[in-house]
Formats: structure tokens, C-alpha cells, sequence
């Protein structure tokens, strides 16, 4: 785990000729890389410690990932000890309740380089943020004949959106193509942007099925100069590697939490404050106004803006825990450690006959590596690992266009994060010998 | 209980919900050799269903005399469960009348598989009933049909 190149050395060779890592804030001149021992953090991960027939080979992390005690106990610690609604209650805990809940969106903006905590709207998940985005920004901006551009290994989620965009308003989607190798196909790009009608880019930052680190500055820089602006969908990078929001040239970056050790029902949306305070809101209810009449409303400031109910609040707080936790790993040595284990995945699994890789190289990718196997169907493939206890993903991993593109009806992906071992890898190969047993025609 | 020959050994201790009994002998023998694979080239009925959870596909041609199916074919691209699904229903539904093909329940396709499925993999097991209802009513989805309606 000392591999010293990790995010910025990707980000580099990933940029198009861009000095700076899309991304990656600088590290210190002279500053010793970070590592960490995987086998103590699984120790402070409740799930692999219960007792089970056999034990948990967990390789689908980029589904979503494991929970360490920290995080738990801080969201067990909020039930118990403070739990009260926020922001109104005049009363102790509803004030310890208030400022946890805003620490956690403090920690969130710190981790991701934002602005400042305003910068960050607690959502759902990614899903809910590429919504937000959709809704307020597009239904504002976009009009009839005006284009938007994505790529063909978007997860659905940033597809559909637009989609339901585009046929509400008139909009023609246009996509950058993937090439055999996993990478964009970015010599598309300028062409998509000539006509100047494309007024939103919308790509993955790291893919969830090829693992691959696309160049989100280089697509910033062309989006910017055709006057379009950028959405990136990180759900795959905030929680694996460094990545500052400022530094990768979006206008709008999407996360969840429940990918980078943080609870499900939370995610966040990061946008410069004064975009976010030009747009229109996204959910009416309580909290996001400032006054109501029955005449009408007054908004409230940003990010309460977009935050109407009440929001998931030891959700956050365990977030929050989950971002303390990170940065005790040092996102650095995170990603290197999954990148590390990639590689080695990818080594390994080359060994198994008929066995077929997704993706590029080990050194364009992130802790993501899918595979066909055979004709084998990855239903097939992942319940006969399931019988060692081996947890993959199999199907179309939410990218059905990726995958027709790839001409395979699904594949099966193994993940990641900083919990995972080169044991666990072992294990894979060993299951996936024996589906071939099974399964030879 | 019968694994495929060099699976018993290292099938071990697996009990009897592992994937060595979902992959008995029988699945395996329809899914690697399926019986009345392909497509009629004048089908009365033809019919395609696809379960968007894992991107199965499945296609089922009919050719019906005097009210009855006589001849069947399937085609599309799943796992070992659709497939020997299908392939075991093509064989059940030879000769078989349009009002007998319609009386075909999710239990006795579970009965035919003889096997043990969790949530998921069951709607790999019954797209091929999913797709016969479909071609034979001309509808794409009956009460009970994937179970969500039931307890």
C-alpha cells in the first residue's frame, strides 16, 4: 500500500494533457505517502466479525459499501442520546441534534473541497441529486432544441433524468461513444458541442462497471468553452479517492453515502453557491421556505433551499462519521490500496480459462473490475460463488446501454473498497474455476 | 443427490439449498442441451418477454392445430434457469390444448424445476411462463404471476 502514484498519477494520464489531476488536490510537496493496514480496518467492521458458516467474501462494495462501528455508533448515538428534529426545536437536544447535523455538512464540504458547508445539499443519494439537478437547473435553462450530452457508460441514473427531461422540454440527447477498450471516446466530443446547442454535459467520473477514470477536466474545459455547463456523477470517486469539486472543473458534482462507508438515505449534491442560490427549488414542503402565505412563498437561503421535510438525520450524522473515518484512512492510500487490489484482481482472473476482462488497464482504472465468463451466464456465475460465501454483482449493473454497446447481455463485477483483500480475490478465482466445472458444455 | 460428475467433492458440506442442488442434474441437461431450441418459420403465435432485472430474453414460437400447440420453439439468451425452464416447459407443452397451456400455474413450473429459488433467481425460473401466458392470452401479466400480490 505504498504505491505513491495513486489518484494524481491516474488523474494525469487520464487528463488529455492537463497538468493538474482532475480531482486530486495537490499533496504537499514532501508529504510521506499514507498507507494502512486492511486487515485492522476490517476488524472495525462489525459484518465481517459475524459469526457465519462461512465467512464473508464481500466484493460488491461499489453496490454499496460496508459500515465500520464508527459510523453505526454515531447514528445509535443520535437515537439514543439526542434524538429531536432539527432546526426548529428550541430546546438541548434539538440544538445538539441542529449542530450535528450541520457539523456533518461541514465535514461533507471539507472532505469534497467545497466552498463552503452551503455549497452542499443533503439528498437522497446520487440518484436524487442528478434529479434535483434535472429539475431545477433544466426545467430552468434548457429549452426546446437545446441538446445535452452524456456518455455511454452512464448508470441509469444518470440517464433517466434526462431522458424525462428531454421529452418534457424538447431536448435531443447526444452521447459520447465508449470504445472497445472502456475508455470515452473523446475525439467525439468537439463534434457534439459544434452546432452550440448543448447546453449541459453530464458524465461519470469513474465508471461502475469498467472501473475507468475518465478525464472530467478535459470535458470541463470543452464543455465550458461550447457554454455548457457540467454535471458529474461521482458516486464511484468521492468515496474511493481524493476529490476536490473546485479542482475537477464541474459545476455540479452528485455523491451518495452509502458507497463510502456512510448510511443509505443520504447522499449529497455539490454546486457553487451562487448557482445554487439562482436556482429554482426542487421539493416544496416544510424547511425550504423562509415564509408562506397563501398567496405564496418566500424561499429560504441555500442549501436549505432544497431540503424540504424533514431530512435524514442520523443518516447524516453517520456520514459525517463515515468522512472522519476516510480521512483517518487518507483517501490517497484508499484509492491506491483499491487500485492496487484491481491490478491484482485483474492478474489473477486472467489466469481463468475463457475468462474475458471489461475495461482498460489496470492503471485507468478504479477498485472495479467486471468479467464475462464464458458463455456463462453472470446469474450462473455469481450463485455458484455465492455457495463460498462470495459476494459479486451480476447483471447489468444499472448500464444496459454499456453493456449493448459491449454486445453482452450482463456481466459480473467484483469491488472494493478498504476493507477488501487479496484473500478475497483468491477466493473469487477459486469459485470461478469451479463455475467452469459446472457449467462446461 | 446428483452434482454434475468432479463438482461432489468440493461441493462438500454445501447444504441443500447451495448451488450445487439448484444446479441439478436435470437443469443442467436442459441447459446445455435444450430441447426444441430455435424458431418456426410460420409460428400462429409468437411471443417475446424479458426480465429487466438481469436482461434475460426469451422468445417463444407456436404452431397450433385444432386447438392445441403442435409445435413449440424457443430462443433468447438467460441463465441456466430460464433456459431449463423453457426447455422443460417446451417439452410439457407438445400437444398440449390452448386451454391446458392457460391453466399452467408459477407452482407447477417451481414443481417441474424441482428446486428451491430465492426472490430473485424465481424470475429467471418463471420469464418462460411469463412468455407462454403472453402468447397464448395475449397479455403480459396476470394476477400471482411473479408473487408480489401474494402473502
Amino acid at each position: 500500500m505504498t504505491n505513491r502514484s495513486s489518484a494524481q498519477a491516474v488523474a494525469a494520464r487520464t487528463a488529455a494533457g492537463s497538468a493538474t489531476a482532475p480531482g486530486a488536490p495537490a499533496r504537499p510537496a514532501g508529504a510521506a505517502p499514507r498507507s494502512f493496514d486492511p486487515r485492522a480496518v476490517r476488524a472495525q467492521f462489525p459484518i465481517f466479525r459475524e459469526p457465519r458458516e462461512k465467512p464473508l467474501i464481500y466484493l460488491d462494495s461499489a453496490a454499496t459499501s460496508q459500515k465500520p462501528d464508527a459510523v453505526l455508533d454515531a447514528m445509535s448515538d443520535y437515537y439514543r442520546r439526542y434524538n429531536a428534529n432539527i432546526h426548529r426545536g428550541i430546546y438541548g437536544i434539538a440544538e445538539q441534534a441542529t449542530a450535528a447535523y450541520e457539523d456533518a455538512r461541514r465535514r461533507v464540504a471539507k472532505f469534497v473541497g467545497a466552498g463552503s458547508p452551503r455549497e452542499i445539499v443533503f439528498t437522497r443519494n446520487s440518484t436524487e441529486a442528478l434529479n434535483l439537478v434535472a429539475h431545477s437547473y433544466g426545467r430552468w435553462k434548457l429549452a426546446a432544441g437545446d441538446a445535452i450530452v452524456l456518455t455511454e457508460m452512464e448508470h441509469h441514473s444518470n440517464i433517466v433524468p434526462w431522458q424525462l427531461l428531454a421529452a418534457e422540454r424538447g431536448i435531443e440527447l447526444r452521447y459520447i461513444p465508449v470504445q472497445p477498450s472502456g475508455e470515452l471516446e473523446l475525439e467525439a466530443l468537439p463534434r457534439l458541442l459544434a452546432d452550440g446547442r448543448v447546453k449541459l454535459v453530464s458524465v461519470v467520473h469513474i465508471s461502475n462497471v469498467l472501473g475507468t477514470v475518465n478525464p472530467v477536466a478535459e470535458i470541463a474545459r470543452q464543455a465550458h468553452a461550447a457554454g455548457a455547463m457540467l454535471v458529474v456523477d461521482a458516486s464511484q470517486s468521492v468515496p474511493h479517492c481524493p476529490v476536490d469539486v473546485r479542482a475537477l472543473g464541474a459545476d455540479f458534482v452528485a455523491f451518495t453515502s452509502h458507497k463510502m462507508l456512510g448510511p443509505t438515505g443520504i447522499g449529497g449534491l455539490w454546486a457553487r453557491r451562487e448557482l445554487l442560490e439562482a436556482m429554482p427549488p426542487f421539493l416544496g414542503g416544510g424547511e425550504m421556505i423562509r415564509e408562506v402565505k397563501l398567496s405564496g412563498s418566500k424561499w429560504n437561503d441555500v442549501p436549505w433551499k432544497f431540503e424540504a421535510g424533514t431530512m435524514a438525520i442520523a443518516e447524516a450524522v453517520g456520514l459525517g462519521a463515515a468522512v472522519d473515518y476516510l480521512e483517518g484512512l487518507g483517501m490517497d492510500a484508499v484509492f491506491a490500496h483499491d487500485r492496487e487490489l484491481a491490478a491484482y484482481a485483474m492478474k489473477r482472473l486472467a489466469e481463468v480459462p475463457d475468462l474475458h476482462l471489461l475495461g482498460p488497464p489496470a492503471e485507468k482504472r478504479g477498485g472495479v473490475v467486471a468479467f464475462t465468463l464464458a458463455d456463462i451466464h453472470p446469474h450462473d456465475v455469481a450463485t455458484v460463488l455465492d455457495g463460498d460465501g462470495v459476494a459479486v454483482r451480476a447483471g447489468h449493473h444499472c448500464a444496459m446501454p454499456l453493456h449493448e454497446k459491449l454486445g453482452i447481455p450482463a456481466s459480473a463485477r467484483a469491488s472494493f473498497h478498504c476493507y477488501s483483500l487479496p484473500e478475497d480475490v483468491d477466493a473469487l478465482v477459486a469459485g470461478l474455476h469451479k463455475a467452469r466445472k459446472v457449467f462446461a458444455r | 443427490m446428483n452434482a454434475p460428475a468432479g463438482v461432489t467433492a468440493e461441493a462438500g458440506e454445501r447444504s441443500m439449498s447451495g448451488w450445487d442442488e439448484l444446479y441439478r442434474e436435470n437443469i443442467l441437461d436442459h441447459y446445455k442441451h435444450p430441447r426444441n431450441h430455435g424458431t418456426l418459420e410460420h409460428p400462429d403465435i409468437t411471443f417475446e418477454d424479458a426480465n429487466p432485472l438481469c436482461g434475460d430474453r426469451l422468445r417463444m414460437d407456436f404452431q397450433i392445430r385444432d386447438g392445441k400447440i403442435a409445435a413449440v420453439r424457443f430462443s433468447g439468451q438467460g441463465c441456466s434457469i430460464s433456459q431449463a425452464s423453457a426447455s422443460m416447459l417446451s417439452e410439457k407443452l407438445e400437444g398440449m390444448s390452448l386451454d391446458d397451456a392457460k391453466k399452467i400455474s408459477r407452482e407447477d413450473v417451481l414443481e417441474m424445476l424441482g428446486i428451491e429459488l430465492g426472490p430473485v433467481r424465481l424470475k429467471c425460473a418463471l420469464l418462460a411462463l411469463k412468455t407462454l401466458k403472453g402468447g397464448v392470452y395475449g397479455i403480459t401479466q396476470w394476477p400471482g404471476e411473479d408473487g408480489e400480490d401474494k402473502p
